[in-house]
């Protein structure tokens, strides 16, 4: 049987593309994050010699248009014969291109904190871990925040391009449906209204505790 | 006990400290007064090795602390310092500021850093202002609370770098009235400060920086009273 029209199948359809999105996303975001304040800390903090093949890497990263890395690195997959699920390799190549902005959000954060604070942390006996734990990060969050959700929603309307390596994501799945009923501006607008959907909480999230912390300090 | 031998500091090619010699006891208050630059508060930084230094040997009961091998952050929790711009921890509140340290560092349990805390906030006049965030404070407040900061690891020397140079004027008061709390109590503090009357009235002894050098140092009678160097009565002269 053939349908014309939309049913609630696509609609299912439509739904499991956005989980997928979503679980790049969040990958990628996570890797991402974890990996970029360690590349923030390095650019923030370390001598030349590691400083300066980080940051060359990163400005690699973040020069190539993320297709051709995707497109470049499910190839040298294939070559090396590793054996990496296409999902896999997008959230590896996201999660590296997101470490590249997250690093620079996280470095601009570290050094927007105070000198003076940092000396006044250590001059009570603490070392220079529990400084960057208590003092430097807590401090380095509120200044960064901001950038970093953009980068979060950013991250997440890039995913869709994970669809040229053979993933079946948001957008790829409503693709599908619009080459069957013909409908592309009903079937975009319904794509559009649920990428919204997931990254409004998102946006929320972050004005709020952005209030929060502007009450305190 | 602290003990400073002939110790040389300087930035780059800039010599900030020219071979200072001093010696504060155990329950003594040194005022250190001076004109900009004279290397007073560099001379502080050096104490608790903040700041490197390039010769001479600065001891702190008896532990070298610029040594290779000196556990630089055990030996700051006997040497409190309190800095010119209070830097307070923006994102705790006044308690949690005065909590950090003994429970990172001294490891005291939650309840027992809360006491400690807030005793020492009630002794510098902020048992009021337990869960307010610092942004809140003035800043003699807030200078108040780094005082409290540094007094809650039970330091046996306190340091204080111009703690009311960045004050306004009707603020300065009630800092200082802290400090006399403490030399009143016996604390053993160095004190680098601009004012003058003040350090006359609190100090054991005042020592005059000049250029990176300690020309005259003895009772406040004799430095402030009757200086015999020029340079100090010159000094002297331009700030009273």
């Amino acid at each position: 049987m053939f349908e014309t029209s939309l049913t609630w199948n696509d609609i299912l359809f439509l739904l499991q593309g956005a989980g997928t999105t979503l679980a790049i996303t969040f990958w990628a975001v996570l890797g991402g994050t974890v990996l970029g304040m360690l590349f923030g800390l390095v650019r923030a903090s370390a001598p030349w010699w590691l400083n300066l093949p980080v940051g060359f890497v990163l400005d690699i990263l973040r020069s190539v248009p993320l297709l051709i890395q995707f497109v470049l690195a499910n190839s040298f997959k294939s070559i090396l014969k590793l054996n990496m699920s296409a999902f896999t390799v997008g959230c590896v190549v996201l999660a590296l291109y997101t470490a590249a902005y997250c690093a620079e959000i996280v470095r601009g954060g570290i050094l927007a904190v105070p000198p003076t604070t940092r000396r006044a942390a250590r001059s009570l006996g603490m070392t220079y871990t529990q400084d960057l734990t208590n003092i430097v990060f807590p401090i380095a969050l509120r200044v960064a925040l901001p950038s970093w959700i953009g980068l979060t929603l950013g991250v997440m309307k890039d995913t869709a391009l994970v669809l040229w390596i053979g993933i079946v994501e948001l957008l790829r799945a409503s693709q599908i449906i619009v080459t069957r009923i013909q409908e592309p501006l009903f079937v975009l607008s319904i794509a559009g209204l649920i990428y919204f959907l997931m990254s409004f909480p998102i946006a929320r999230l972050g004005a709020r505790l952005e209030k929060r912390w502007r009450e305190n300090d | 006990m602290i003990e400073l031998k002939d110790v040389r500091k300087s930035f780059g090619s800039l010599e900030v400290l020219k071979g200072v010699s001093l010696t504060v006891q155990k329950g003594e208050v040194l005022s250190v007064i001076g004109g900009s630059g004279s290397g007073k508060s560099t001379m502080l930084m050096c104490i608790n090795g903040l700041e490197p230094i390039q010769g001479g040997q600065i001891l702190v009961d008896g532990t070298d602390v610029h040594a290779r091998g000196t556990d630089l952050n055990k030996l700051r929790r006997k040497i409190g310092i309190v800095f010119q711009q209070w830097n307070a921890f923006p994102h705790l509140t006044v308690l949690e500021n005065v909590m950090l340290a003994p429970r990172k560092v001294l490891g005291k349990s939650k309840r027992e850093a809360e006491e400690i805390a807030v005793k020492q906030l009630t002794h510098v006049g902020l048992g009021e202002k337990l869960k307010v965030y610092p942004s809140k404070l003035s800043g003699g407040q807030q200078q108040r609370m780094a005082i409290a900061r540094a007094l809650a690891m039970s330091p046996d020397y306190m340091l204080f770098d111009e703690v009311t140079s960045a004050l306004d004027p009707q603020l300065v008061g009630e800092v200082l009235d802290t400090l006399k709390m403490l030399s009143e109590e016996g604390m053993t503090m160095i004190l680098v400060t601009h004012e003058i009357r003040f350090a006359r009235d609190v100090s054991d002894r005042v020592a005059f920086f000049h250029k990176g050098l300690i020309h005259e140092i003895g009772t406040p009678e004799q430095v402030i009273g009757n200086p015999q160097k020029p340079e100090t009565i010159e000094f002297l002269k331009s700030v009273l």
